[in-house]
């Protein structure tokens, strides 16, 4: 039972991008359509559950002083995994990811997973937490993505279902803004209307 | 001229903040106040430029003539955090004035994406060092100009009468999402 809470927290109760406002840098950059923000959430989420296993294996080995280094170099070497995988087999989602794929090094939410979660807790729950947390994580970026692909271009992954060119300023910068910000409304109300 | 040209692209066409989305963290976060907001952007903008060259020299001189380039990554992050900490260290010992004023972002500075993006941007990009640390400047220049008028009209917010749902993060990204477009108008400029 708890396990299952810690799974699902992620998808709304403490969602990492609507409610914890944590990766908005990625979150924002590649939204340009709905199968871009599926891309995204599934390389944060292969890092977020590499980086969760090692730290919750590794924990008592390291010395508290020198964590987060060893943290970062840990994340690290999974973004590395990813772009050079990705750079190999999926060329055309590498390039139109671009420089998001190694910035994932820096998302505030994979290095506060490892610190807030599984440098405390046993390797299956922090397995446990990182799926759900990256899936929340994904959700939240196929949702801004596939609605600003559905305004911007009327099409959803690709398949396009009115014809004509879609209101611009969606797929452009601010859509990405505008769009967040009433996703983030939505989140609360749900947020609110489940506890 | 092609100074001015990289100059004027990362300034205003590509703005960090609003066109690339970098550094949108410390934008919403420390932005409520203009004085906290300039702070920020002091910052930034030092720790940007110091790390550019930094990771530049490493880049051209150790990465490449190991042909160990795919260790970008893990190294730049490794060399942003600990200049970030000789930063503090340094200043806090020859200008404690200055500390004072930047102390309490320097460390948030770490994980803040603009300062490793636009490392690699500059190596993605093929600059000279001399390109690279112009490239620096203006990206800081931008993200200054970003946070400045964003957290100037975040001031004035505060006294509006903003519905209670759309108040804190959705109303400042509304806000950020209509300087977007004003920033649009710059588009082919250069």
């Amino acid at each position: 039972m708890k396990q299952l809470q810690n799974f699902t927290k992620g998808i709304i109760k403490e969602n990492p991008v609507y409610i914890l406002l944590l990766g908005l840098c990625p979150a924002l950059g590649v939204t340009t359509s709905a199968i871009n923000g599926l891309g995204m959430g599934i390389a944060t989420t292969f890092v977020l559950l590499g980086s969760n296993i090692v730290v919750s294996l590794i924990k008592d080995l390291i010395p508290a002083k020198v964590r987060i280094p060893s943290f970062i170099v840990i994340i690290a070497s999974f973004v590395t995994i990813v772009q050079l995988t990705m750079e190999a087999y999926l060329p055309d989602l590498f390039a139109s990811l671009g420089l998001f794929i190694p910035l994932i090094v820096v998302n505030c939410l994979v290095l506060g997973r490892a610190e807030a979660f599984a440098s405390k807790n046993t390797t299956l729950s922090s397995i446990i937490d990182a799926l759900g947390m990256g899936l929340g994580f994904a959700l939240a970026l196929v949702l801004l993505g596939g609605l600003r692909e559905i305004l911007g271009s009327y099409s959803l992954f690709g398949y396009k279902f009115i014809p004509g060119d879609g209101m611009l300023v969606f797929v452009l910068a601010p859509g990405a803004f505008i769009g967040m910000a009433y996703l983030i409304v939505l989140f609360n109300y749900l947020k609110k209307k489940t506890s | 001229m092609e100074y001015f040209v990289i100059a004027l692209g990362a300034i205003l066409v590509s703005n960090i903040v609003f066109a690339q989305f970098l550094g949108i963290c410390p934008y919403l976060g420390v932005s409520s106040r203009l004085s906290t907001a300039i702070g920020m952007a002091g910052a930034v903008m030092f720790v940007l430029t110091l790390a550019t060259i930094v990771t530049f020299l490493i880049y051209s001189y150790i990465l490449v003539p190991f042909e160990v380039t795919f260790l970008q990554t893990i190294v730049y992050i490794l060399v942003i955090s600990t200049l970030v900490q000789m930063v503090e260290i340094v200043l806090k010992k020859v200008s404690p004035a200055l500390f004072q004023a930047l102390g309490i972002f320097l460390p948030l500075i770490t994980t803040n994406c603009a300062i490793l993006g636009v490392a690699i941007l500059a190596v993605q990009n093929e600059f000279n060092l001399m390109q690279s640390v112009v490239f620096a400047i203006s990206h800081g220049l931008g993200f200054a100009l970003a946070i400045s008028l964003f957290a100037s009209i975040r001031e004035h917010l505060d006294l509006m009468d903003v519905p209670k749902s759309m108040r804190g993060a959705p109303i400042a990204l509304i806000v950020a999402g209509i300087l977007a477009m004003a920033f649009m108008g710059f588009a082919g400029l250069v």
